[in-house]
């Protein structure tokens, strides 16, 4: 199966923080001929592959399974529902959408904009006055079929636009998954073994648990990153670029990257003619924060796939970023395994 | 007919205010079926049906064609598309929604605005100016100007759905389910002899003005003129004061500028045949086409009848079919007794 249809069928597949089983499902279909793998505790796939040979050092190549979505909180008396954002959700980019809830068609939506006042106009909406419809009339009817705790996904489309370009949910971080799928379906140098961890949305909980469990020397974390190299961004905001290939970072908000890592990245991703920038923000943080300090400290980098409008249901990256840090990433394995 | 699938087909078609040839098309398809007297004029769809005779009145049935949207404006040197709007948006809702430019071919896109995290501390309840929306349609400018051209009107990419009960969603829904009621009622009234003529015309340019209306009734010069659209349907964030309730049947319209006998007409033959109504009192214009219909030429008696809708000029609005249904039945009645 090519990488695009890999990253497509990921992507539509449904699976916030908790609720992982489709997409886990879905992996564990495309690699049990390839490794050993086990589910740990939590959720996670912790999955061995064997390479030709065994290397000096452990390495670890992580990403997660889980995306953001939402949580439905209450039945309201007219049928609807109330939701509070899994992950960190932008309610500007939930209103106006359809949603599928436990599967169930919804949408939601908002009073008319010939009914607001020229003030809630120019508020933003958020989730305390949203709430999600699936048609039912009543508070009876809808707890028929939904109730307090089931979770509630974008109803998106995945498609490609422009030259090159893709459009989904969720590619954030089922991009890292399909890397890691294509990796395992390949033939490795060296042993490694990859982690495919539940819950980073809310708090990097399950690559925490994996990475004690693999006990690393170094670990090497696949993600999608913020870009905004769009219209009325500052230049100084425009961090990462879509078409500039991966963004590799020094430092964000959860990690000081390992800097050997980081310097020999940029040095192989030349010798090798891949495309390769850096981030010029200090901003955001993936599972390399709970992975770098795992047990006595891993050795840790991330390979981010600059990705704009980043967790809503249209975030838009670009294949060649993501062809580049799929190679990049078995570059960086093979150097990890030796150093 | 099979309501339902009417009503999604007309919704799934595309025709913003000025370019509605697309859904004018598939609507003129469907009056083909039931008279052999019907064309395409200004964009708007005319369906003749009766001998149009002296002494006998002539009955003018619309619901207009065409939908709200986007045009665009300028490209921008990095290949990013400014809009403006056609017809009343909520800019609130825009952030991170899939689009398809209608350009020499359907380009698909995303609308992008500042990433959230990125803004201005302080900027955090913003909702964006149409000056601070572009369209990412993952081109450069040369690559965009190949295919689309300042004045290409673009809309929200979106598939109706069916909800529970009877419920549907659909970005179009505003004013397509009319259409589709219309179609309903000339089915009803297929094998009924009559003491009037009656016109269809589904009229373009409502969501800018009543443009279509306007030179459309001129063309047809009925005696009585019924313009179908719809209204707003109660939810929770907004007032029982303006609003209707979903599922409880046609909105008759009471208006200073509508004709009263006529609305009381209406009221008197829901009555008589069992069918649920509802009431919608307005003060002034009626912000639908009757508002055009009545001072035409030298005046014609009009009313409004309004299909009870959810989450107006929204990619997500729902309707009840039984009010479609119900609404084609009372307009079937009231054709009948015309005199």
């Amino acid at each position: 199966m090519d990488f695009e249809t890999l990253l497509n069928e990921l992507c539509v597949l449904n699976g916030t923080s908790g609720d992982e089983g489709a997409v886990r499902n879905y992996i564990i279909d495309k690699i049990k001929d390839k490794c050993e793998y086990k589910i740990d505790p939590l959720g996670s796939i912790i999955a061995f592959k064997k390479g030709r040979s065994t290397p000096k050092n452990k390495v670890m190549i992580s990403a997660h399974m889980d995306e953001v979505g939402m949580i439905v909180t209450s039945v309201k008396s007219d049928g609807t529902l109330t939701v509070s954002p899994v992950g960190g959700i932008d309610a500007r980019v939930v209103i106006g959408r359809k949603v599928k809830v436990n599967g169930i068609q919804g949408v939601i939506g908002s009073k008319a904009v010939h009914n607001l006042s020229s003030d809630e106009r120019k508020r933003a909406a958020e989730f305390s006055s949203l709430y999600a419809d699936i048609g039912a009339e009543s508070r009876e009817e809808a707890e028929k079929l939904v109730c307090p705790g089931d979770y509630v996904y974008f109803d998106s489309e995945y498609y490609l636009f422009g030259d090159g370009f893709v459009c989904g949910k969720a590619i954030d971080d089922r991009f890292g998954c399909a890397v890691m799928i294509t990796l395992i379906n390949s033939d490795l140098a060296y042993d490694c073994t990859f982690t495919f961890v539940v819950q980073e949305e809310v708090g990097l909980r399950g690559a925490r648990a994996a990475a004690f469990t693999v006990e690393p020397d170094f670990a090497i974390v696949l993600e999608a990153t913020t870009a905004a190299d769009i219209p009325l961004a500052s230049d100084e905001k425009k961090c990462c670029f879509l078409g500039k290939g991966p963004a590799v970072s020094y430092m964000d908000r959860s990690t000081i990257y390992d800097r050997e890592l980081y310097s020999l990245s940029k040095q192989l991703a030349k010798e090798n003619n891949l495309p390769w920038q850096t981030k010029t923000m200090v901003a955001g943080g993936n599972d390399s924060g709970a992975i770098h300090i795992t047990k006595g400290g891993v050795r840790t980098m991330a390979i981010s796939v600059p990705c704009r409008y980043l967790h809503s249901p249209a975030s838009a990256a670009k294949l060649s970023d993501m062809e580049a840090s799929l190679k990049l990433a078995e570059i960086m394995l093979e150097k990890a395994c030796t150093l | 007919m099979d309501l339902k699938k009417t009503v999604m087909s007309l919704a799934d078609a595309v025709g913003v205010s000025g370019d509605e040839n697309s859904a004018a098309e598939l609507a003129l398809g469907y009056l083909k079926e039931i008279t052999d007297d019907c064309y395409i004029k200004n964009n708007s769809v005319f369906g003749n049906f009766g001998t149009r005779e002296s002494g006998k009145p002539h009955v003018l049935i619309d619901a207009h064609i065409d939908q709200i949207g986007f045009v665009v404006t300028y490209i921008t040197d990095d290949g990013f598309l400014k809009i403006s709007n056609c017809g009343g948006i909520d800019r609130r809702l825009l952030l991170a929604q899939q689009v398809v430019v209608l350009g020499k071919e359907r380009v698909k896109g995303v609308i992008c605005s500042i990433p959230p995290h990125l803004e201005k501390s302080g900027d955090d309840g913003k909702v964006p100016e149409f000056s601070e929306i572009s369209i990412d349609v993952g081109m450069t400018r040369e690559q965009a100007e190949k295919v689309i051209s300042l004045g290409d009107k673009v809309v929200f990419l979106q598939h109706s759905a069916e909800l529970i009960g009877d419920r549907i969603t659909g970005a179009a829904l505003d004013d397509r389910c009319g259409v589709a009621c219309l179609l309903r009622a000339a089915e009803l009234l297929k094998n009924e002899k009559l003491n009037c003529s009656y016109t269809i015309m589904f009229s373009s340019q409502e969501e800018i003005g009543e443009r279509g209306a306007k030179i459309g009734v001129y063309d047809v010069a009925p005696d009585i003129a019924i313009a179908v659209d719809v209204s707003f349907a109660l939810t929770s964030d907004d007032s029982e004061l303006k609003c209707g309730k979903m599922g409880g049947g046609c909105m008759i319209g009471f208006s200073p500028v509508l004709d009263r006998e006529l609305s009381k007409t209406m009221v008197s033959i829901a009555e008589k045949n069992g069918l649920p109504f509802q009431r919608e009192i307005m003060n002034e214009e009626t912000g639908t086409n009757a508002d055009r219909f009545s001072v035409n030429c030298g005046g014609v008696k009009a009313v409004t009848l309004s299909i009870p809708l959810k989450y107006m000029h929204t990619p997500v609005e729902v309707i009840s079919l039984a009010d479609v249904e119900n609404t084609a039945q009372l307009i079937a009645a009231y054709v009948k007794e015309v005199k």
